[in-house]
């Protein structure tokens, strides 16, 4: 088998091929295990809303109701598919892919536990920061070629909106990257072994406040969800969309939010890293699975904030929102670059 | 081979792209036509083992730069754009000049001697990885460029503030 592969393309071509099965199978891994928690990351919010609003949530279909995401995905599918007359159709139709695509390619670089990455690439960070950046254009696009009104007002408030916190989610991940000295993911966890607790949240907790806040602003989350506010704009940039189309929108969203609890766990909170008391006297594939289990638990743990926080605070107004954005945020996370600069430098002065 | 074969792709599909792009009569469609090309360019950086170029063609041009690029077309009274003329009437003599560039770029190509190989090597580059490698080179060797270059920047952000504000107050 390996020869005759070999001598087809030349040497080496067995284990390229067996590279690429690799790849594959880790990618149809990951995509499926995001959906499935995508999925009930749905059913979880309506739960825990409900709760803290004094209801009971989904409990219809299923035992606790935990068949109700599949249930609302089956009914989204065969949803008519509407498209508004006078619509740009192919931007109409490529806008909810683009949304989409941004948010699960940006799972490639994500390291769940140690080793395992899809794409264990340098610029990891840069890489999701230039995906979040292409989501951006899924909603600018379905904004402007539903030919809506709300539909294009809700696309360009939610552009300048992501533009403006992505200059503040960018610059709260500098701190990071300089104590790190890497801007691979995998190599950040490994040096935030030697911080106290082993996390970044302390040394850079004012990059970690930026990092949350600018978090809520990029996933369209409550407080800052103005793009689709329903008492002005209906639903936003997605109003003119049915069936699967939105069903992709929503889908997006919630990978996104996915993606942005991950970075957290991942940069701030020391993701899958362990103790290393723990690491030394457990067998190497018990230490991979707690990992795993640490670092689902910090993303879960960052998940519910958001919901708490969905459940706790009103609007903001759309001038409050800007203010906050450039002038807190971004002077607070250019201020906390100077600071661990200049840390870093004294710290290395000493010794 | 395979390295010729990607490169070709990219110079193919960069020209066909960028062809499209001043084609196009739509103007949101130029813009993602453009998009593509970026990231497209970012591709051909990769290729180059410049990845932290890479994503801050994409960052930056894909992310930022065009989507102002996206405000500004959307803003546009789009029935009169789709009637008016895609070429401005003096076309012909800027395609005499763009052909005159090229042939004299295909001469100083054709005259390129590569110069002796330094310190940063294709290997160095990896080992050491690009991001680490750039920074050094621009902070030590280059800063005085590059600061320049910043002061620059500077002065346009803000010569670009006090042209609003004059705006606002008359």
């Amino acid at each position: 088998m390996k020869e005759m592969v070999d001598g087809i393309i030349g040497a080496g071509g067995f284990q390229m091929i067996i590279n690429i099965v690799i790849i594959l199978l880790k990618i149809a891994a990951v995509v499926a295990v995001a959906l499935l928690h995508v999925a009930y990351a749905t059913y979880w919010e309506r739960k825990v809303i409900g709760h803290m609003q004094v209801r009971l949530g989904p409990r219809e279909v299923g035992p606790f109701g935990l068949f109700q995401p599949f249930a609302d995905g089956i009914k989204l599918f065969f949803k008519e598919d509407i498209i508004p007359a006078n619509a740009d159709k192919p931007l109409f139709y490529l806008a909810p892919v683009i949304f989409f695509v941004a948010a699960l390619t940006s799972l490639s670089v994500l390291p769940f536990f140690n080793g395992f990455v899809i794409a264990n690439i340098n610029v990891g960070i840069l890489f999701l920061f230039a995906m979040s950046s292409l989501g951006a254009y899924g909603i600018v696009l379905s904004g402007w070629s539903s030919n809506s009104k709300y539909a294009f007002l809700g696309g360009m408030r939610s552009a300048s909106q992501i533009i403006s916190y992505e200059i503040a989610m960018g610059l709260s991940l500098v701190g990071v990257m300089m104590l790190a000295g890497s801007l691979n993911l995998t190599d950040i966890v490994k040096a935030q072994q030697q911080y106290p607790l082993g996390v970044f949240a302390i040394p850079q907790i004012l990059g970690f406040f930026v990092f949350v806040v600018a978090a809520f602003a990029e996933t369209n989350r409550l407080p800052f969800d103005l793009p689709e506010a329903e008492s002005e704009l209906v639903a936003g940039y997605f109003t003119e969309y049915s069936g699967f189309r939105f069903a992709l929108f929503f889908l997006g969203e919630y990978t996104g939010m996915l993606i942005m609890s991950a970075i957290a766990a991942l940069c701030f909170l020391g993701g899958w890293g362990l103790p290393a008391f723990i690491t030394a006297n457990v067998p190497h594939i018990l230490a991979q699975v707690l990992g795993l289990f640490w670092f689902l638990i910090k993303v879960y743990a960052f998940m519910f904030f958001y919901y708490w926080i969905r459940a706790t605070l009103p609007r903001y107004r759309y001038d409050q929102l800007m203010a906050i954005g450039w002038k807190l945020l971004i002077p607070l996370a250019l201020a906390n670059i100077v600071l661990t600069g200049l840390v870093k430098i004294w710290v290395k002065g000493i010794i | 081979m395979l390295p010729k074969l990607f490169f070709g792709y990219f110079a193919a599909v960069i020209t066909v792209l960028s062809i499209l792009v001043v084609t196009r009569r739509n103007p949101v469609h130029s813009v993602m036509w453009m998009l593509l090309l970026f990231f497209n360019l970012a591709s051909m950086y990769l290729f180059l083992d410049a990845e932290f170029i890479a994503a801050i063609q994409v960052i930056v041009y894909a992310g930022a730069i065009l989507v102002l690029f996206l405000f500004v077309v959307l803003l546009l009274n789009l029935r009169e754009e789709l009637k008016a003329n895609r070429f401005i009437g003096s076309w012909p003599a800027g395609l005499i000049v763009a052909a005159a560039i090229m042939v004299s770029m295909v001469f100083a190509i054709n005259s390129f001697v590569p110069g002796p190989m330094g310190t940063y090597s294709i290997d160095y580059i990896q080992k050491e990885t690009y991001t680490k490698v750039l920074g050094e080179v621009l902070y030590t060797e280059y800063l005085f460029p590059f600061e320049i270059a910043s002061l620059i920047l500077l002065i346009a952000i803000i010569g670009a503030i006090v042209l609003a504000k004059k705006r606002m107050r008359s």
